[in-house]
């Protein structure tokens, strides 16, 4: 019944069988890879495999030559890469002027990238030129066999209460972009070898009307990301003045602070720090959840977490169930102490 | 005078949204629609540039009848004009589908009114979510495209130039463009402000232009509605949590029962990991 489905859907779709291969656009800043683009690398490795076919990867910048080598290692077959001046600063013309010329020619049946501010910037104009359905945001990747060879890209809808699994049957390349932090990259194996090709930039600078004038790093270098251990607290925590006391946590732990929407929207802490739906999907080693209720838009940001503590004095807050290890009480309390135990510990 | 286009889109306030646990399918029922709140920065930005430089603002919605609602706050609130493109050709739209639309009919804003020099998007909606409209739009109009901008810094209307802030992941990006630009608006962009009365007075009474399909002679029907839209929504379901075994961990004083912890995560892979020295085998 399923194969016989299978050959239904292959059998309403036009005949695609120039469109080969698994593409991924890599966004890189001063000549390092995002940690998405290493990710959906580990990913695309895995559709690719399953449909046999190639993965590959396009670089785009200026004194970027090295990532080739990288994406590599990383997963990829084939690196295609762009290299000019013109390309230093990601801007959509030039961007979209090297993807389509890249798209066109190879036609991979797969295209995806991060859904980072450049990568929806990128994607939302090429897959208005090819045209092509592009899927937003995703955090579930799949594909289906051949010969339908279908991608299936799901991601959360309607305030992350549901998913959707989201197709593009008449078109190719099927688009995608996907959130950072839910896909795993591969460990970098530097045996793997592949193949590198250069790709001519054709836009010239004075064509080009958009100009950075500059860039404001973040001040404090703060990657909540890909942090391996985050001690996150919410509304529980009643004000600013507590963050401190679980920076000293994470301090003794070797961690960084992470928080809810509720303690980022009362201004206790800055966004950058908040964790879940509208802030960052994060999957660390070992999240301290502290004052914070588990609520669905906040469980989707860190259910990922290999090691979850949750501390709450209402025994049946809904983060409980999420956690390997809870704790009822009053974190007014147990924080300091837990911060004793681990220096006591670590001897710190 | 400047020309601005805002396009709005109103959305049913998905955070009403609940599932129904028996059928888990969506309880639509009694969710209010609203003008996207994303969009409002954008046309606050555009009113705040009439009340400095003078502008003309027309909002564009693609939407059905009822979304006349949210054009007659936009007018309020100071905008111009409104136009509401309705159709039941228009149903069912992807992004790509809403793109081809919102260009046309801002094509025809732009020859009915007078050429457009901004075009605001919101950074995303509250119900699709996607992001892909606004470059959607740049891309068919050719416009100079600035996403997730947080502050318009600067317009100089002789030289044609805009200059803005824009929000990325890892810092601010500060870049000029040439007009004629289409802009997507961060919430931090500005405070919204409220309706005067006398902008409540004129949205009473006011009534939107109507475009159907019938008023782009050019529209091709293959590339609207659900024929013309690539993505199909295939399935949805309520996912699953996480479901874990949980371990209580309690004893009497808040010290034994932190101890208590410490020693399970000792336990763990954890402190050989991150090189946490264990106090006792030191
Ligand atoms: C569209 C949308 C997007 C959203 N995006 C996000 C997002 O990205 N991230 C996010 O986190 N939320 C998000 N939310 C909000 C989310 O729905 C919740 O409102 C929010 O996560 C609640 O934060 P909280 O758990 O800190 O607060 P609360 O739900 O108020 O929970 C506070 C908890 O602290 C406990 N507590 C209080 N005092 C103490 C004490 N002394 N000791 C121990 N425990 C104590 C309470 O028992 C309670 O469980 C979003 C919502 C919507 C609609
Ligand atoms: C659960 C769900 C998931 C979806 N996933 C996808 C998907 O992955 N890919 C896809 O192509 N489509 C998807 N769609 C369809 C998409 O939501 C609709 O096409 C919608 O018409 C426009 O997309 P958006 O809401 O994402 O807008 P966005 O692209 O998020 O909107 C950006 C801005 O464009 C403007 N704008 C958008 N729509 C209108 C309008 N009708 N009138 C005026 N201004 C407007 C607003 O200024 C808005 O702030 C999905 C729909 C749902 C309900």
């Amino acid at each position: 019944m399923a194969e016989e489905n299978k050959k239904k859907a292959a059998d309403d779709m036009p005949d695609w069988s120039d469109y080969r291969g698994v593409m991924i656009v890599v966004e890189q800043r001063a000549g390092k890879a995002a940690s998405v683009s290493l990710q959906l690398l580990g990913e695309g490795r895995k559709l690719a495999d399953k449909l046999e076919t190639e993965l590959m990867a396009l670089v785009i910048g200026h004194d970027v030559r090295h990532l080739a080598e990288e994406m590599i290692y990383y997963g990829a077959d084939k690196v295609y890469v762009s290299d000019a001046p013109e390309l230093k600063d990601y801007r959509t013309r030039p961007y979209s002027r090297v993807c389509l010329q890249v798209l066109r020619d190879v036609k991979p049946e797969i295209v995806l990238q991060g859904a980072t501010a450049t990568g929806r910037d990128l994607a939302g104009a090429i897959a208005t030129h090819l045209p092509t359905g592009l899927t937003a945001d995703c955090t579930i990747l799949d594909v289906e066999p051949h010969p339908s060879r279908l991608l299936l890209a799901s991601r959360p809808a309607f305030s992350e209460k549901m998913l959707a699994t989201i197709l593009c049957k008449q078109y190719r390349p099927q688009m995608a972009t996907t959130r950072a932090g839910v896909f795993e990259a591969l460990p970098r194996d530097t045996t793997r070898t592949g193949e590198v090709i250069t790709v001519e930039n054709t836009m010239k600078e004075e064509e080009i009307a958009a100009k950075v004038l500059r860039f404001i790093e973040e001040t404090e270098r703060f990657n909540l990301e890909d942090a391996e251990i985050i001690v996150a607290g919410g509304r529980g925590l009643g004000g600013p003045e507590p963050f401190k006391m679980l920076q000293d946590l994470a301090d003794a732990l070797g961690g960084v602070v992470g928080a809810s929407r509720a303690a980022v929207d009362a201004g206790w802490i800055e966004h950058k720090h908040q964790v879940g739906q509208t802030g960052y999907t994060v999957r660390p080693k070992l999240y301290i959840a502290v004052g914070i209720s588990g609520a669905v838009q906040h469980l989707v940001g860190m259910q990922n977490s290999d090691l979850i503590v949750a501390i709450n004095r209402d025994p049946d807050a809904p983060i409980f169930k999420t956690a390997n290890y809870g704790i009822v009480g009053d974190l007014f309390q147990i924080i300091p102490a837990l911060t004793a135990a681990v220096k006591e510990k670590r001897v710190l | 005078m400047l020309h601005i286009v805002v396009c709005v889109k109103q959305v049913p306030d998905s955070r009403e949204i609940r599932i129904d646990p028996k059928t888990n399918t969506l309880i639509r029922q009694g969710v209010p629609a609203i003008a996207n709140f994303y969009d409002m920065h954008g046309l606050e930005e555009a009113l705040r540039i009439k009340d400095e430089k003078g502008a003309v603002i027309t909002v564009v919605c693609m939407g059905p009848p009822p979304a006349e609602k949210s054009l007659k706050e936009c007018i309020s609130l100071g905008a111009d004009r409104a136009v509401l493109v309705t159709d039941r050709g228009f149903a069912g739209a992807d992004t790509l589908a809403t793109s081809y639309v919102l260009g046309l009919t801002i094509q025809k804003v732009a020859a009915e009114f007078g050429p457009v020099d901004i075009v605001f998007c919101g950074k995303q909606t509250l119900d699709g979510d996607t992001g892909q409209v606004g470059p959607g739009i740049a891309c068919r109009l050719d416009l100079e495209q600035l996403t997730y901008v947080q502050k318009v810094e600067k317009i100089d209307q002789e030289a044609r130039r805009i200059t803005v802030h824009r929000h990325l992941e890892d810092g601010v990006e500060v870049v000029e463009t040439a007009m004629p630009v289409l802009i997507t608006a961060l919430k931090e962009m500005n405070k919204v402000r409220r309706a005067p009365l006398p902008g409540m007075i004129r949205a009473a009474k006011f009534k939107p232009v109507i475009w159907t399909t019938q008023d782009f002679p050019g529209l091709e029907r293959a590339k609207i509605g659900l024929k013309g839209s690539p993505t199909i929504v295939s399935k949805t379901w309520v996912p699953e949590q996480r479901h874990v075994d949980t371990e209580m961990i309690a004893a009497d004083t808040p010290q034994a029962t932190a101890g208590l912890l410490v020693d399970k995560l000792w336990q763990t892979e954890l402190p050989q990991r991150f090189g946490w020295a264990n106090g006792s085998e030191v």
